[in-house]
């Protein structure tokens, strides 16, 4: 039976839980919200699936493989951004491992002594991860499970207990609230201080944050300098937060930039009424009657 | 003569008003309304319950059961609690094919429960639907507790209906024991 629907009414928590409970083995796939012009049953707008905008397997109820559209989720790149790959080496090795599987380029990589198997487990779970804390801050996607599809065999899948995810993305939820609330605009730009030399004396900036630093630009948006630099919203957050914090750049809007809205809850109340009395009799009455029909 | 009430409740276009019509032994007594045309609701269907759908059966000359259907409309919910009261046990009927509606569903469901400790159990309706959700992952999606009866169901079909009444009564007596 099909598992569709949206998460504005099914939240990727809860998603993730009933996948752990039910021990399922398919793929989610989760997609661009197309309005439909319609009303949904609960008077909101229906929202048709668009173009897909990221796929997470799972075998028997863990979490095995993500990957976002338009990120780039090969081993390649997975290395370069745990940093046991430089930007140069990850560049050489596109070259000359072009349509080398996964599986084959690991070995090599051992091989070599570029990496141990651990690096590349661990580098896998990380990315894997991070990208379904990123998917935990979305709300408004149509998605879909397919039971019959999983990941091609040349990825390496790694499984991923999802008791773990489920706390830890509450708890970043909660940090990507913050974020959120202090940048809620991704399609804003970020350009330097009057003097930045100033400012970046001393300063000893992070991997991440020289990524994001060199992409600084009024013309470049935020969203941008992430899909650049394959970071997700909430890691860019971050480090746009920290660099703004730190005096380091400014937010400022890009030309034709447009401000998006959010959304809302509610709740109920209840008050308690007395049961009829019945007695046994009367309930086994019913039940020979209702059988007879 | 003891008269024996029951209550099927759920969102708006769950079911409520065909279950009753599909088991009840006289024409059930509804008080659909026509809904407004343009509206969202109307393009779900013509006419919606506003104070209640009754439904009768008769087992002897003492003893007779009446079904209420809440209206679903959250507008009509001042009507819940007058429906709520005396009740044996109540039914929730889920759309399992619409998840927009099921955190609706579970509020329902909280609220009667609030309004009674009557045992009551959750029909998973339209099954017979493509797009519709499977049982067990509705129990989840629900959180509905494993000792709570979560049933598929095709309230348009009276056998399907029969059972999902069976095993109310028999949650009933169990909860007598």
């Amino acid at each position: 039976m099909p598992l569709q629907g949206n998460l504005r009414d099914f939240s990727t928590t809860q998603l993730l839980n009933l996948i752990n409970l039910s021990g399922r083995t398919g793929t989610l796939m989760i997609f661009d919200p197309v309005p439909t012009g319609e009303k949904d049953a609960m008077n909101n707008e229906k929202m048709a699936p668009g173009d897909e905008r990221a796929r997470v397997a799972f075998a028997k109820g863990k979490l095995v493989h993500a990957s976002l559209s338009g990120q780039s989720g090969d081993l390649i790149a997975v290395l370069n951004k745990a940093g046991k790959l430089t930007d140069q080496q990850a560049n050489i090795l596109r070259e000359r491992a072009k349509g080398t599987a996964d599986k084959a380029l690991a070995m090599r990589l051992i091989g070599a002594n570029y990496v141990t198997q651990n690096d590349i487990v661990n580098s896998i779970k990380q990315f894997t991860q991070d990208v379904v804390y990123n998917l935990m801050t979305w709300n408004a996607q149509p998605f879909r499970f397919d039971d019959a599809s999983m990941p091609p065999n040349e990825r390496i899948l790694v499984p991923i207990d999802l008791e773990n995810i489920i706390i830890e993305g509450a708890r970043r939820l909660r940090e990507t609230e913050e974020l959120e609330k202090h940048l809620p605009n991704l399609d804003m730009a970020l350009k330097f201080p009057n003097n930045p030399k100033e400012k970046f004396k001393g300063i000893h900036l992070g991997v991440e944050e020289w990524r994001v630093v060199s992409f600084v630009n009024p013309k470049n948006t935020i969203r941008q300098i992430a899909k650049a630099n394959n970071m997700t919203d909430l890691e860019i957050r971050r480090v746009v937060y920290g660099l703004e914090q730190a005096g380091l750049v400014l937010l400022v809007p890009p030309a034709g930039a447009e401000q998006k809205a959010a959304t809302t809850r509610r709740a109920a109340s209840s008050r308690r009424k007395r049961q009829a009395p019945v007695q046994r009799d009367v309930v086994s009455k019913l039940i020979d009657k209702i059988k007879s029909i | 003569m003891q008269t024996v009430k029951m209550v099927v409740t759920g969102p708006f276009s769950s079911g409520k008003t065909e279950f009753i019509r599909a088991i009840s032994e006289i024409e059930v007594v509804s008080t659909e309304r026509d809904l407004k045309k343009g509206t969202a609701e109307a393009e779900e269907k013509e006419a919606t319950t506003v104070a209640m759908d009754f439904g009768r059966i008769t087992v002897d000359e003492d003893l007779v059961l009446y079904l209420f259907g809440t209206p679903g409309q959250r507008r009509f919910d001042f009507m819940w609690e007058i429906l709520a009261e005396g009740m044996l046990g109540f039914i929730v009927m889920v759309d399992s094919a619409k998840p927009e509606t099921f955190r609706e569903a579970k509020s329902i469901l909280e609220t009667f429960r609030a309004y009674a400790p009557t045992p009551y159990v959750v029909a998973a309706n339209k099954q017979d639907h493509p797009d519709a959700w499977d049982p067990e992952d509705m129990r989840i999606a629900l959180r509905i507790e494993p000792e709570v009866k979560l049933l598929p169901c095709v309230a348009k079909e009276r056998d399907s209906v029969r059972d999902v009444l069976l095993e109310l009564l028999y949650t009933i007596l169990e909860e007598m024991d």
